[in-house]
């Protein structure tokens, strides 16, 4: 029952041969069974969750009209507030903090009959690409346990990937759904900056933080997308237009005549030889169903991941400071001979992990008056630049393709100790947030030398989300239809406890 | 031996500029639905976006932005086709983020003026005041400092912390240094704020109660020597609670930095707060070493494109300026420059005007309100307006008018209406205050008073006139004051063949 694709249990909910709450159960008991060895969740709300499937199930069998999905069991990045329920971030700041508020994407996940059975483990803050940098442990990635399944959103790949849950919410903010859905081999998209409103997503760097959906399938991903996507009066940036017909572009399964465009700086050296050698065969099947390749080239990329590194970082430096320990969240050294200032960088000392602590200390220093125009000032005029190379681009082409990342998931402790490996690890996703337009990533096959999977990555102009469900979709059918399987049925069996 | 303000002036010369920060009357905050009630119970004012919660988001008030522009446009100031929120990035318990959503480099109004008149020496005296922006921000919460001796930080045992005003709109109005005030830079100050306060008042954007904090001026002094051509160091005081406040905090200002330099000591860039009782300045936090703020656009919200048509729209539905309406005012009652301006400086013009609308004689209007009312006004500490209504005071100045009242008697009347008796009619009605007019019962009081004192009323009766003083005054006594005096005279003389 777990393996199956969301659109599949939703058939089946609907045509009464499996309940909401029996399929929540089934997930709660996969989660039990394996979560101790992958660690995907930090918390699981079997309360609210199995409330949520009662009410589903009373509806359908009162006849009730349902949304599709309703029933179907999701796993939300822990930095998405669901009033009530424990909410981290994967920071120890935020430990014990139960938002008294739903985000809008909570809110739209409720309204539509989700059941949304816990929350995912990530990098603190978001801040991470390995979810090495959580307070409460690393995720594994269940291709290989000791491997880093992405960051930050590592726990909702991981939780897809392990059958733990068909549906996840993620977050991406310089590649953080993409990423670990390409080291993982589940799909992930990031929709156009302002697609889905950003009420109640803790913010790591609000000009580029993007919610989005997580599934093992395109069509599984389009589904959710249209459950999360609209105008929100509370997120002033969202964009106030209808959402676009994602299920049925990812149903299309049609791109004649489509050109596409190879981005010639995503590729080369540095990019893993198997990575290449799966998305070389990715673009084969995309002329083999009808699409023109052409090579594109964006010279302004070279600067993106340094303007991301400043621009990302400053952001942070002034959303953390919020964390004071005032309100709420934990407070340290309060023992009244303390004042207020001396709590505070108390609290901080110990609630910031260290990539966090970085981060601000970056920013702080970018913003500071002397540096401002060298630092924020130059990077977002590396922005503009990356704009322009994607207008021109798509003037030119229907959407750009690269890979996801250079490299298959690397083993954890790996790149710890080095950050800016680590940050390279994002070189192909940051473009994409950096102007603001949507990307998936998709799984296109095992890397030879190492059985790993390898991402694809599917990026289409602002507003034009449709166009990547409608490649992805066609992709992936090509690709199965030559693997006479869907790639997540490859992966290795989880030792059950 | 300390300078004087007149010696302190000979030797120096000030400068001054003026920032004012008004709270708009909008009824939600600047960036939330939460409401603005002043003086709610602390903490119920708030919601996930004014107290900062992770994952909030702010969202514009329109109708702040609104009145933003229609401030900048009766302070005669461009509104920007484009302008931008931005954070100022700084740590306080007060703060919900840790930043203020502020406007900075990229202000709603710019480069305005305000002229403001001032009695001088030689005459009337026109100040033009150039406003260099006009700005949004909202205001923070409220820390009260338990346990220390002085309400502040230091010494104190813990704060309480109130985020009911966090998020309030606030506008900064800031004046470019107003040149060629010299001496005159405390009454230019405030004569600038009270036109300001005037102009906001009849914008409606503000309950401008400085008392309240809704209006606070914090003025900006520095002082160089005479003819040296160069800036002083400069101190900014805050915690200025009125239009009198202002003047004094100036010129507190000047004589402190003037005796200051004369020790041979430096004025230290500051923050400093006037003391309402002693008129001096206490200093605050210093600004030597300025903080960063860190200022950067503000993610979280789009820019502000005013569409021109609706610029010239607000413009068009401006009100009257508050000195051309004065000018008319004063033009249609007849009434002195200086009872004018005792009108204005007591905020009682808006009062007698409406006085006056309902019929009363303006001088007789401005008389009671800034007479007897004012001083049960005073002793009380409240404002006049808090007392009586304006048509109460139309009506008993019309019962004067009608010889129903006596100016004696209607000064109880307006007692006894303020002490909570009821309506002028019903005080007069419960009190017995109405003039005796009876002939009958005054004919018998005045005979009365000549059976007492016969020997008067002969004198009366020999053509001593003026002698009818005594047993005039005998029978006010005997009627408790409620005879009309005039009456009481004619009847005497007439009864004793004098008249």
């Amino acid at each position: 029952m777990i393996h199956q694709s969301a659109a599949q249990m939703s058939a089946d909910l609907a045509a009464g041969s499996v309940t909401a709450v029996e399929l929540a159960n089934a997930h709660f008991d996969r989660i039990a069974a394996v979560d101790g060895d992958v660690h995907a969740f930090l918390h699981i709300d079997r309360e609210g969750a199995l409330a949520q499937a009662s009410a589903v199930d009373a509806s359908r069998k009162a006849g009730e009209k349902v949304h599709p999905l309703a029933g179907v069991p999701l796993a939300l990045k822990d930095v998405l507030t669901q009033k009530g329920v424990p909410t981290t971030c994967g920071s120890k700041m935020l430990e014990g903090w139960r938002p008294p508020y739903d985000s809008t994407v909570v809110t739209n996940l409720k309204k539509a009959g989700v059941v949304i059975l816990g929350k995912t483990n990530m990098d603190e803050f978001a801040m991470g690409s390995s979810t090495e940098n959580s307070a409460y442990g690393a995720t594994r990635n269940p291709w290989d346990l000791s491997r880093i399944p992405g960051g930050s959103g590592g726990g909702s790949s991981a939780a897809l990937a392990a059958f733990e849950a068909p549906l996840a919410i993620g977050t991406d903010t310089g590649g953080s759904i993409r990423q670990p859905a390409a080291v993982t081999g589940t799909v992930g998209v990031k929709p156009t900056y302002g697609a889905v409103s950003r009420y109640g997503l803790v913010a790591f760097s609000s000009s580029l933080d993007q919610a989005g959906p997580c599934a093992r399938t395109v069509l599984d991903t389009a589904m959710l997308h249209e459950v999360i996507a609209g105008y929100d009066p509370k997120d002033s940036t969202s964009i106030n237009a209808p959402v676009g017909k994602m299920v049925d572009a990812a149903k299309k399964l049609d791109i004649k005549g489509m050109k596409i465009g190879v981005v010639k700086e995503l590729s080369g050296d540095g990019y893993q030889a198997g990575v290449l050698t799966r998305f070389n065969e990715a673009l084969e099947a995309l002329v083999s169903a009808g699409a023109e390749i052409v090579e594109v080239s964006t010279p302004s990329f070279e600067y993106a991941l340094a303007a991301y590194y400043l621009i990302a970082p400053s952001e942070a430096s002034s959303n953390l400071a919020r964390f004071d320990s005032m309100r709420y969240g934990i407070r340290v050294g309060d023992d009244g001979s303390r004042s207020a200032e001396e709590v505070m960088n108390m609290t901080r000392e110990v609630g910031f992990g260290r990539e966090v602590k970085r981060r601000i200390i970056l920013g702080t220093y970018a913003l500071s008056s002397g540096y401002y125009d060298a630092y924020y000032g130059s990077a977002q005029k590396v922005r503009t630049l990356i704009k322009r190379d994607y207008e021109a681009a798509f003037a030119k082409v229907d959407v750009l393709v690269s890979p996801t990342c250079p490299t298959t998931a690397f083993k954890i402790g790996e790149k710890s100790d080095d950050p800016v490996a680590m940050y390279l690890n994002d070189v192909c996703t940051i473009p994409v947030n950096l102007a603001g337009i949507g990307s998936m990533s998709l799984p296109c096959g095992l890397a030879p030398e190492d059985g790993l999977p390898v991402g694809f990555q599917i990026m289409s102009p602002a507003m034009k989300d449709e166009l990547m469900y409608q490649v992805g979709g066609t992709l992936e059918a090509a690709l199965e239809s030559s693997w006479s399987k869907p790639l997540y049925a490859s992966a290795p069996e989880l030792a059950v406890k | 031996m300390a300078l004087n303000y007149d010696q302190a002036l000979e030797k120096y010369e000030p400068t001054l500029g003026l920032e004012v920060h008004v709270e708009l009357n909008t009824l939600s905050k600047m960036f939330c639905g939460c409401a603005t009630d002043f003086g709610a119970s602390p903490n119920t004012q708030t919601c996930p976006v004014c107290l900062g919660l992770p994952g909030s988001l702010p969202v514009v008030n329109a109708k702040a932005v609104e009145s933003s522009i229609r401030i900048g446009l009766a302070l005669n100031c461009s509104i920007t086709p484009f302008s931008r929120f931005a954070r100022k990035n700084y740590f306080y318990p007060d703060m919900p983020k840790n930043f203020q959503t502020s406007q900075y480099d990229e202000p709603i109004c710019v480069n305005g003026y305000l002229d403001v008149t001032i009695e001088t020496e030689e005459g009337p005296k026109v100040y033009r005041v150039d406003i260099e922006r006009v700005h949004m921000e909202e205001d923070t919460g409220k820390s009260l400092h338990v346990g220390g001796a002085t309400g502040r930080i230091h010494g104190a045992e813990h704060s309480l912390l109130d985020y009911n005003r966090a998020g309030i709109p606030l506008v900064e109005i800031v004046t470019r240094i107003i040149p060629g005030t010299d001496k005159y830079a405390p009454e230019v100050a405030r004569a600038y704020v009270a036109e300001l306060r005037d102009i906001l008042r009849s914008l409606g954007v503000s309950d401008v109660k400085m008392e309240q904090g809704s209006l606070r001026c914090d003025a900006n002094v520095s002082i160089s020597p005479r003819n040296s051509g160069v800036l002083g160091t400069r101190s900014e005081t805050k915690n200025v609670n009125s239009l009198r406040s202002v003047e004094r905090a100036v010129r507190g200002e000047i004589i402190r930095q003037a005796n200051r330099l004369e020790a041979g000591e430096r004025i230290v860039q500051e923050t400093r707060h006037f003391q309402e009782e002693s008129g001096e300045t206490r200093s605050g936090r210093s600004k030597e070493t300025a903080e960063d703020y860190r200022y950067f656009p503000e993610p979280d919200l789009l820019p502000i494109v005013a569409d021109p048509a609706w610029v010239e729209e607000l413009r068009a539905a401006l009100p009257e300026k508050p000195s051309i309406r004065r000018k008319k005012l004063q033009e249609a009652w007849g009434v002195p420059d200086k009872e004018m301006a005792a009108m204005v400086n007591a905020e009682l013009l808006d009062t007698v005007e409406e006085t006056v609308a309902l019929g009363a004689e303006p001088t007789k209007a401005r008389s009671w309100w800034l007479g007897e009312v004012s001083r049960l006004a005073n002793e009380k500490s409240v404002a006049p307006t808090s007392l009586i209504q304006p048509s109460e005071i139309a009506e008993i100045i019309s019962l004067i008018a009608s010889g129903e009242l006596t100016d004696k008697l209607a000064r109880q009347v307006v007692e006894g209406v303020i002490n909570g008796e009821g309506n002028p009619r019903m005080v007069i009605e419960k009190r017995g205050l109405k003039v005796v007019s009876d002939d009958s019962a005054l004919m018998a009081a005045i005979e009365a008073a000549i059976a007492s004192q016969p020997d008067t009323a002969e004198r009366i009766r020999g053509g001593n006139i003026p002698a009818a003083g005594a047993l005039i005054g005998a029978v006010m006594k005997a009627t408790g004051g409620q005879a009309d005096a005039a009456k009481v005279r004619e009847l005497l003389l007439k009864h004793l063949g004098q008249g």
